[in-house]
């Protein structure tokens, strides 16, 4: 029981993580109905650059949670104007292009960002430097660490947040708005290119506190960290219903309990034959089977109230 | 730089073949004859820095044995280092293959991979090359039933092998838990490892399997937790074994750990940090202060290229057994050296070397250490010498 418990507590964890990603691809595509496959390099940025500043800090003898919060205030600003700048020079020109311009693109950028990280940061795995203690709780026989309780309160208020802006704020009546119709709610005097930009920068800023928190988390960064954490955080955002915020929570912690149960329980149901290594094939079939009844996904609509 | 170098020598030579018209094998010229031998291994990349180390060690005993004035079959021999570089692919490494072939090199050293040295081989074995690898240990090199194959370091059989009687014996565990990253290295020395264990009677508790790209093992090592072995083994490489280390203890998993090579770096340490304290790992052959020849070998090499990175004492053997071959046969030609290379007891830097049947080294040691107060102690070596 206790290992069960364990495994749903990793679950959790990994799941919020997934989810705290999701959420940068369920909101663009909420509005403008774009799979930005270059969030998950935004987020392998923000670790990155995350992991210098805890670097620096560390380098002069600093340590906790403050070095970590520092590294996630200077992650914030710069992949904000990542996200930025990805949707300006690589989407905006193309918004009036067909549906698979924009997709192309954004595979180019995320092949440019991973290219320039490895320019920037090299090509060897970087260990992210330890500043915590990170003491462990006992919990009916499971494990859980400071971390891993810090990643849910952290991606739990982030949601909330999130949640509240979407709406009970003008911004976020606005994007819900643009959402629906763009053209309609521009001849209502939104300002749609603002609040497409303002997507991205709420995206990048929840991708940049993802980055510094995998890279805490598992204790190191690499310059393609963000390619298979982008795949799972969309997978995450479709089982939940794309475009749906509540989707992308739900589907985030789903995968990731469905993944941790598959590699723990997988081997001895079958006796050894399907390993652990078939956890990742295990989620995905139950993304399929979840697709097959309902294909707009777990709590998505079709044609209702999208981000 | 050097490898314009290089590429500038490579046409020289090419300009003087064809100068010298149909010349076959080793040019003649001023009474004294030329022996090519080719060294590959990755120049560039991630690992350049093993490459270069390779290329050194190749380099310092061909110069070496140069300034001996070796005379073979009546003939004063001046050796000549043709070094390219394969990129670690296993692609490239076989277009190399064929450019030695082509300028029809008495040898070949190399290549530091198995990844690239194993395909590489087939076109040495058909052209009747000879080759000695210094650092590939995947046993599967020397198991395609190629004459030509040979190297210097022992296989991971060797190491599988030696690493699951050891756990048996000097650690005393009674139960094991494997993981390994499917890949040809890690798997292959994993099953290795499980082979030996059993039969040393460790109870293998369960064995699992992640990638070389994971970074999450969590779930798998829940699953280890519950079977509560005494220690668990990782066949696979530093960038997964170091965070490994960290989520085993912070799960609070008192086990002990021990990977292979591929985790005994510097790397490892700094990923794993703390957690790492108490770890095991093990390489290849001796630490270079044991090396019959290493403090000296250290001291020549030092002095001209610095700081020895893992697998140059490998190469200079390997020269120097192929050297000691050709002396014996009374000459440079592959098809009369070879039969003297599979015959060699050669009293090398790091061993005394001779090959079994297969090519591989025979009764090569491996070197196990401990992570002890932040660094890697070399604790015993494993094997007999022959």
């Amino acid at each position: 029981m206790d290992i069960f418990l364990q495994q749903v507590i990793n679950g959790l964890v990994q799941g919020s993580l997934y989810a705290l990603v999701a959420l940068g691809y369920t909101m663009v595509y909420g509005i403008i109905e774009l799979v930005n496959f270059a969030h998950g390099e935004v987020v392998m940025v923000g670790a990155l650059v995350g992991l210098s500043v805890i670097e620096r800090m560390a380098a002069r003898g600093e340590t906790g949670w403050g070095v970590i919060a520092l590294g996630i205030l200077v992650a914030i600003p710069s992949c904000m104007a990542l996200g930025l700048g990805i949707e300006r020079i690589a989407y905006r020109p193309l918004r009036k292009a067909p549906r698979l311009a924009p997709l192309i693109s954004a595979i180019g950028v995320s092949i440019a960002l991973q290219q320039l990280a490895a320019l920037i940061w090299g090509r060897n795995y970087l260990h992210y430097p330890e500043v915590l203690a990170n003491p462990q709780f006992h919990l009916g026989g499971a494990v859980i660490t400071q971390v891993q309780l810090v990643i849910l309160a952290t991606t739990g208020i982030l949601m909330a947040v999130m949640w509240v802006v979407v709406q009970k704020t003008a911004l976020g009546r606005a994007m819900r708005a643009s959402a629906q119709n763009p053209a309609v709610a521009g001849l209502m005097g939104v300002n749609v290119d603002r609040i497409i930009a303002s997507t991205f920068l709420m995206g990048s800023g929840l991708a940049a506190v993802a980055g510094v928190l995998v890279g805490t988390y598992y204790g190191v960064g690499n310059h393609t960290m963000g390619f298979m954490l982008g795949l799972k955080a969309f997978t995450a955002a479709v089982l939940g219903g794309i475009g749906s915020l509540g989707g992308a929570m739900l589907g985030g912690l789903l995968l990731g309990v469905i993944e941790n149960l598959g590699a723990g329980y997988l081997g001895a149901l079958t006796n050894g034959t399907i390993g652990s290594n078939y956890s990742d094939v295990f989620a995905f079939l139950m993304l399929i089977a979840v697709l097959i009844f309902r294909p707009s996904g777990l709590m998505g609509e079709r044609g209702s109230e999208k981000v | 730089m050097p490898r314009l170098l290089s590429s500038l020598a490579l046409s020289l030579i090419a300009l003087g073949l064809i100068s010298c018209g149909q010349s076959s094998g080793p040019t003649t010229g001023s009474g004294e004859l030329v022996v090519r031998i080719g060294a590959s291994s990755p120049l560039t990349g991630p690992q350049a820095h093993l490459g270069k180390d390779n290329e050194n060690g190749t380099r310092l005993a061909i110069d070496e044995a140069n300034a001996q004035g070796i005379t073979i079959g009546g003939q004063k021999v001046r050796f000549e280092l043709v070094s390219e570089d394969d990129a670690a692919d296993p692609k490239t490494g076989t277009i190399v293959a064929q450019k030695f072939v082509d300028l029809k090199v008495s040898g070949v050293i190399g290549h530091l991979n198995s990844g690239t040295t194993i395909p590489a081989s087939r076109i040495y074995s058909e052209a009747g090359i000879p080759q000695i690898s210094p650092s590939a240990t995947n046993p599967k090199y020397t198991h395609q039933g190629f004459k030509t194959a040979f190297r210097v370091i022992p296989n991971d059989t060797k190491q599988g092998g030696e690493l699951g009687r050891y756990v048996a014996s000097k650690i005393g565990a009674k139960t094991v838990a494997i993981m390994d990253d499917t890949t040809q290295y890690g798997q292959g020395l994993a099953n290795q490892f499980e082979e030996a264990a059993k039969a040393a009677g460790v109870t293998v508790v369960t064995h699992e399997h992640t990638d070389d790209k994971a970074s999450d093992f969590q779930a798998i090592l829940t699953n280890i937790k519950a079977k509560n072995p005494d220690i668990i083994f990782y066949g696979g490489m530093d960038a997964q074994s170091g965070p490994m280390m960290k989520q085993i203890r912070s799960l609070g998993i008192k086990a002990k750990f021990m990977t292979g090579d591929g985790g005994c770096s510097t790397e490892f340490l700094s990923l794993a940090g703390a957690a790492g304290e108490g770890a095991y790992c093990s390489l290849p052959g001796l630490p270079i202060e044991k090396m019959p020849k290493g403090e000296d070998f250290k001291k020549r090499f030092n002095a001209k290229y610095g700081e020895i990175q893992d697998y140059s004492p490998y190469c200079y053997d390997a020269v120097m057994v192929m050297i000691d071959a050709m002396k014996r046969a009374n000459s440079t030609d592959p098809s009369k050296y070879l039969p003297e290379l599979a015959k060699s007891n050669y009293d090398g830097v790091t061993a005394k070397i001779s090959f079994d049947e297969n090519g591989d080294l025979k009764g090569g040691v491996i070197t196990v250490y401990q992570l002890r107060g932040g660094k890697w102690v070399a604790e015993e070596t494993l094997g007999a010498q022959p």
